[in-house]
């Protein structure tokens, strides 16, 4: 990059982490139209890119470039917060290389070899078949690699530099978050043992490890933002942390209602997951409260200009605070009881749950962190909207928002017609989709579907040239 | 120092995260173990002594599974019953049949599965859900798919259905041909029939037995 103001060899990474996970969102983004598509004309590429092709390809990259976008946020807050420079940058940059060329390789076995015979040929080469970690055994082995080595850079330089609150959060969490994934790399027989399983890398990720991590994203970015006060900022993170291990770790229980697990599994996943959206609101008014309080810091010395130093990236955290309670929280509160999830489990609902929780809480707030990046690339004492920008953040959250309300809609009618009223059979199930309320909401996820990925166009743009607007205050 | 409230102490609030984090992770723990145990496969002697286990060994394949009202548990649960013919043989060993589960378990992951349909509630919403479709009415003796593929059993129009799903269309959302063989689609429909008789605490409710309700009156 021309132009380029980044000394630290730890943010030289960091950005070319966030390139590559910007790349693989766009993707993301294409194969979910794919899906979408499939939905309202079914015959489209039936036999080239299958449905399950396309929902692979959709969600895989979704988990990917949020793993590229938190290493790369990890690399470009280290310098900040310890002091120093990232110890094994070298072992970094060729993690980076090995990393990405192996997600090519799985994604184009996805595509052109798709499934294999039932041997374990194919789990180790070309698909392990399991939602969401469907990656070949081997790909697995080298996540594990690649993950250890971000680790052992992440710890040795923790130890040497200085350690904040922050830095302390990442680096317990980090290993979780490694560790987990062994969870998920054994093959059995027992559907019930592999669900079981299976859920430790789901659920203990995204509902533990990830929400921790982003409890730490938006504290670092609170302090460079809007120059937050450390000790407040760290306060709520290390309340957030309680809050979100000591109600998700359990909440993992309202997974096993339904997969042959015990029925005590009814009572502690509805109390802990009930539990679970108490810490998002937490990350919602610690957001809210320290801009209000360091905006007020100002005010009240007479001076009348904005304490927010990147514009772009505050409007990203800001939708993180809102869509984190709103996506994971109260749209993952409405089909968490039993009594609820015997008739929404496995419906549309949880695919509206999905939608909005992934994006309020995770890509909004990677996205945020890309912005942060082209502002250090550039040099950017304030960086404000473009017109791009502005675009971008509308049409992706109108979008996404339009879809969730879609998506809201079709798990209705899947709960009340194919559930409640044909008991869940093969045919009950083609009744549920055959419905015309089914069919419009499903019309209506294409449209704003489409609508995401117009501003995802913008959203590119904006990252790709917003450095050189004359707009910002240098 | 005198007034300084344990409230807007970090330390306290660290060592509080780290306790709840600690007695989460063994409360978790300690449940995985309970609940490892309660989960594991059964075998064959349970079968044959009547032993109910949350997932039964493979063997179940010989027998007849029904899913019946619990009145003690106030749902419906996996019932097995009788002994009954599954490709033309009810005398498995638990080799045989765990070899036929394991081949089926095996190719649920390389055909995908799970990324079109669910299975026990768990995957992708484009395609019905599986978990009891070994006992759905569409594959009975009156179900429509024993017609439509000219098979007399209920596994054989499975197993005819999985290795042809494109000849025999059921909705414009058709399911794709996988590639599955003869082999393959037998220790797939062992798979379906064994899931169908692991104990899911009620899960699809009223499943199967509302057909034609709208109209049957």
């Amino acid at each position: 990059m021309a132009n380029n103001h980044l000394t630290s060899e730890s943010k030289q990474l960091a950005t070319w982490y966030f390139t590559f996970a910007a790349i693989i969102f766009g993707a993301q983004l294409l194969f979910g139209l794919v899906a979408a598509i499939q939905y309202v004309m079914p015959g489209f590429l039936y036999g080239v890119l299958d449905f399950s092709i396309a929902r692979i390809l959709h969600i895989n990259a979704l988990v990917v470039w949020m793993v590229f976008a938190m290493f790369g946020s990890v690399y470009w807050l280290l310098p900040d917060e310890t002091g120093i420079e990232t110890v094994g940058i070298k072992l970094g940059k060729l993690l980076f290389w090995i990393f990405a060329a192996a997600i090519v390789v799985v994604v184009l076995v996805y595509l052109l070899v798709q499934v294999g015979p039932a041997d374990a040929t194919t789990i180790w080469f070309i698909t392990e078949g399991r939602e969401y970690i469907e990656a070949p055994r081997w790909a697995d082995w080298g996540i594990v690699v690649v993950a250890l080595g971000f680790v052992a850079n992440l710890f040795l330089t923790g130890i040497k530099g200085k350690q904040t609150g922050i830095v302390t959060v990442l680096m317990a969490d980090m290993i979780a978050f490694a560790g987990l994934y062994l969870a998920g790399m054994f093959f059995t027989d027992n559907i019930s043992v592999d669900q079981y399983w299976w859920w430790w890398v789901i659920h203990l990720w995204v509902e533990a490890t990830w929400e921790v991590f982003v409890g730490s994203i938006a504290a670092y970015g609170l302090i460079t933002m809007i120059g937050a006060h450390r000790k407040v900022v760290e306060m709520w993170l290390w309340i957030e942390v309680a809050m979100l291990f000591g109600s998700g770790i359990l909440g993992l229980g309202h997974h096993y209602f339904w997969i042959g697990t015990p029925e005590y599994w009814w009572e502690i996943g509805a109390l802990f997951s009930a539990l679970e959206p108490l810490p998002l609101v937490a990350m919602f008014i610690h957001v809210l409260y320290d801009w209000g309080k360091t905006q007020g810091g100002e005010e009240a010395k007479g001076s009348d200009v904005s304490v927010i130093n990147n514009k772009p990236a505050f409007t990203w955290f800001v939708l993180n605070a809102f869509g984190n309670f709103l996506g994971a929280g109260i749209w993952g509160f409405f089909h968490t009881l039993p009594q609820v999830n015997l008739y929404t489990h496995g419906t549309q609902f949880t695919s509206a749950h999905g939608h909005l929780a992934f994006f309020g809480a995770y890509a909004t707030i990677l996205v945020g962190m890309m912005y942060i990046a082209v502002q250090g690339t550039n040099g950017l004492k304030v960086m404000k909207h473009t017109k791009a920008s502005i675009w971008a953040v509308s049409m992706i959250t109108g979008g996404v928002v339009g879809m969730t309300v879609a998506l809201t809609i079709a798990g209705y009618v899947q709960v009340l017609v194919s559930r409640a009223q044909m008991g869940a059979t093969w045919a009950g199930y083609f009744d549920g989709q055959s419905g015309m309320w089914f069919i419009q909401a499903m019309d209506w996820r294409l449209i704003m579907g489409a609508v995401t990925f117009l501003g995802f166009v913008f959203l590119a743009k904006d990252l790709l040239t917003t450095g050189k607007n004359p707009v910002h205050e240098r | 120092m005198a007034n300084k409230s344990v409230w807007s102490d970090n330390r306290f609030w660290q060592r509080s995260a780290t306790w709840v984090t600690g007695f989460a992770s063994i409360l978790l723990i300690w449940l995985t173990f309970d609940t490892s145990a309660q989960i594991a496969m059964g075998n064959d002697q349970d079968l044959k002594n009547g032993v109910t286990k949350r997932v039964p060994g493979p063997t179940v394949i010989n027998y007849k599974i029904t899913y019946e009202m619990s009145a003690k548990r106030g749902h419906e649960v996996p019932v097995i019953g009788e002994k009954e013919k599954f490709f033309g043989r009810d005398d498995y060993s638990e080799e045989e049949a765990g070899a036929l589960l394991h081949l089926g378990k095996l190719g649920s992951q390389a055909k995908n599965c799970m990324d079109c349909h669910t299975l026990l509630g768990n995957g992708a919403y484009y395609a019905p859900d599986l978990t009891k479709a070994w006992l759905d009415p569409a594959w009975g003796p009156d179900g429509a798919m024993q017609a439509l593929t000219g098979k007399n059993t209920k596994e054989e129009a499975m197993a005819e259905f999985l290795q042809h799903p494109d000849q025999y269309p059921t909705h414009a959302r058709m399911m794709p041909n996988l590639g599955i063989t003869a082999e393959e689609a037998k220790g797939l429909v062992a798979f379906l029939k064994h899931m169908s008789s692991i104990d899911t605490n009620g899960f699809p409710r009223n499943f199967g037995h509302m057909q034609g309700a709208i109209n049957g009156k």
